[in-house]
């Protein structure tokens, strides 16, 4: 007869499933994930530092990082706003056409970015409808930032709102109503009650919509004319050297959207840390 | 602090929540509102806290129009069923809201609301609990906690939304007798709603009971339990048993029932309904009997017997070792004899009185 056995696991399952398995995840994620970023940095560094170094702070490179951050830095705020103004009225109203706003929020996720590029053209290029209009008014839409900083807008609309629409649904409108019959105004419930409640949604959220913006290619590409020193962000600019047969430029220029990606990852796991 | 609601009304997209109330509460009482889910208790409760605006009807509070008041005017505390506390502050935060988000010329001092903070949580037996965040409270506790946020801004009125509703019985009763020495050492006015009779019975001063939008009765216990104001009331009150009979002279008639224990009533002649509930029924044995018991169990103190004339199905109950229950045995023919009961003109489906009889408050009467 046995004897008392201490049962770490159900008896007639082998450790070596759940062992396989978390091998495989780390086997893909290294393969999909890791290697092509490392491969980034090796063939960025090919030449050497130096020619590294001086790939980065190429003027016309150097342009291309300072547009895509302020277009990135131009949006997300937007977004940020829009997103919980969409998500509270969504969670807290009940009103005509709200299924239909929902819907509305989530079709840049389905519509591919190249699409939205080509309305805005259709709608803001010289040929399109509003066209003459801006034209009479000296305001210039396509082939300049505000072209490429409203493709973005549209490209990451859903972000911040889908992050936090579950949320503040799930939470119901409870802890607004303690706050109101305490007497706190409008402005102290949403900074006292609403936004910590949803701070890490936000957070969340915010960082998708921040790799999203910096990393947008078919949309803007489209819309920027992508000229040089101009209206040429990181992904173009990389493209372009790419199309250049400049293999080293183009995997440096790479590297910097890839540390600014990495840059923001790292502050999202800083602030979640203090949690 | 008294409370003047005046044909009141509230519809939600076509369905009536509200269907004309008329309530006053007096100041420094403790009033329960109860009835089913969907008798418009909770709606009638928010709408004094300002949180639902009614479609018709006036509340008034000191003379003071209410309605034409923001809730953060109105100087409630409202306590909700499921707490609602602040999950990302302390006890003692949440409990400092209220005073905290005063305009800066009416805000206390940051010493002087600590010490307030630190005399609650002392009143409200939480003092050991401050520092902790509701996550890390038990249900009774957050209740505590919610009361101590609510009575922070020293409340006109007080109004609880089914305060126990999702805590276990022996919290439950402990919280009772809390919230009752509560509301005597601040004497402030205070509304909650429950759907639990012992509840509303055990706490309240006044009983209001709702069903269907209406106020079907206003009372004590008692008063509710003997003399119910309508089939309605009759039924939440416990009365499982419809019997159909006839009203002559202002007795109660019918085949099988011996009424002799019932009082007159200044019934008109006709058709009625006698709502009895379970133990308002001593069944004699009688071999000439409508009704035979179908099924006899015993729980050690109570026999609970199924009756039967073929057609009806009714339940009674009575003390096992009553002298009335020996040798009652399923099979037994019987005879039913109402010890009490309530009457109402009209069969079964008829559509019930709509008079409301208001008894006097509970202090005057006894």
């Amino acid at each position: 007869m046995s004897s008392v056995t201490a049962l770490t696991h159900a008896p007639g399952q082998s450790r070596a499933v759940p062992r396989l398995l978390i091998g495989l995840a780390f086997f893909l994620t290294a393969i999909f994930v890791v290697a092509p970023m490392a491969f980034i940095f090796w063939r960025a560094m090919a030449e050497g530092w130096g020619a590294y170094v001086g790939n980065i702070l190429d003027p016309l490179t150097l342009h291309a990082t300072a547009l895509t951050v302020l277009v990135a830095v131009i949006v997300v705020p937007i977004n940020i706003a829009f997103g919980i103004a969409a998500a509270w009225a969504i969670a807290r109203f009940r009103f005509p056409g709200r299924k239909l706003l929902v819907t509305m929020i989530e079709i840049p996720f389905s519509i591919s970015p190249i699409i939205a590029g080509i309305c805005y053209l259709l709608l803001y290029g010289r040929q399109g409808l509003l066209g003459p209009l801006l034209a009479d008014a000296n305001l210039k839409v396509m082939f300049a930032l505000p072209g490429i900083v409203l493709v973005t807008m549209f490209v990451t609309a859903p972000f911040v709102a889908r992050e936090v629409l579950p949320l503040m649904q799930a939470q119901g409108s409870e802890q607004e109503e303690a706050a109101v019959t305490l007497g706190a105004r409008g402005w102290q419930i949403f900074s006292r009650v609403t936004l910590p409640n949803i701070r890490w949604a936000l957070l969340y959220g915010a960082v998708l919509c921040t790799a999203r913006a910096v990393g947008e290619f078919g949309g803007v590409s489209v819309v920027s004319g992508s000229i040089r020193g101009q209206t040429n962000t990181l992904p173009l600019q990389i493209e372009l050297m790419f199309n250049d047969l400049n293999t080293t430029g183009a995997f440096a220029a790479a590297s910097t959207l890839t540390v600014i990606a990495l840059v923001v990852l790292v502050v999202k796991a800083a602030l979640e840390s203090r949690r | 602090m008294s409370i003047v609601i005046d044909n009141m009304t509230k519809s939600f997209g076509g369905t009536s929540v509200l269907r004309g109330i008329d309530l006053t509460v007096q100041t420094g009482e403790l009033v329960a509102l109860l009835g089913p889910s969907g008798s418009g208790k909770t709606t009638l409760l928010k709408i004094i806290a300002g949180l639902e605006w009614p479609n018709s009807g006036g509340l008034r509070v000191n003379e003071q129009d209410w309605l034409g008041l923001a809730a953060q005017d109105r100087r409630i505390g409202f306590v909700f069923q499921h707490y609602a506390l602040f999950p990302h502050m302390s006890v003692r935060d949440n409990i400092a809201f209220g005073l905290t988000v005063r305009p800066r010329a009416e805000r206390p001092g940051k010493s002087v609301i600590a010490a307030k903070v630190e005399e609650l949580l002392h009143f409200l037996q939480i003092a050991h609990l401050g520092d902790r965040y509701p996550a890390q409270l038990s249900g009774g506790q957050r209740q505590r906690v919610a009361l101590g946020r609510a009575l922070a801004i020293q409340p006109t009125v007080l109004l609880l939304d089914e305060p126990f509703g999702a805590l276990d019985a022996a919290v439950r009763r402990d919280l009772r007798a809390w919230l009752r020495s509560v509301h005597q050492e601040t004497g402030s006015t205070t509304i909650f709603v429950t759907h639990d009779q012992e509840e509303a019975f055990e706490l309240a001063d006044r009983v209001v009971v709702m069903g269907d939008g209406r106020i079907e009765q206003i009372g004590n216990a008692d008063q509710i339990h003997d003399h119910p104001a309508s089939p309605f009331v009759a039924r939440f009150m416990g009365a499982t048993i419809e019997l159909p009979v006839t009203i002559r002279a202002g007795r109660v008639e019918a085949l099988g029932l011996d009424a002799s224990r019932l009082p007159r009533r200044a019934l008109p002649d006709g058709p009625a309904t006698l709502f009895l509930r379970p133990d308002d029924v001593t069944p004699v044995a009688d071999a000439s009997g409508r009704f035979q018991i179908s099924r006899a169990a015993s729980n050690g103190a109570i026999l609970r017997l199924e009756l039967t004339d073929g057609t009806l199905s009714l339940p009674v109950d009575l003390p096992r070792r009553a002298p009335e229950a020996q040798g009652l045995t399923s099979g037994t023919r019987v005879t039913l004899r109402p010890e009490a009961g309530a009457i109402f003109s009209g069969g079964r489906d008829a559509p019930a009185p709509r008079t409301v009889t208001e008894f006097p408050r509970k202090e005057q009467s006894l």
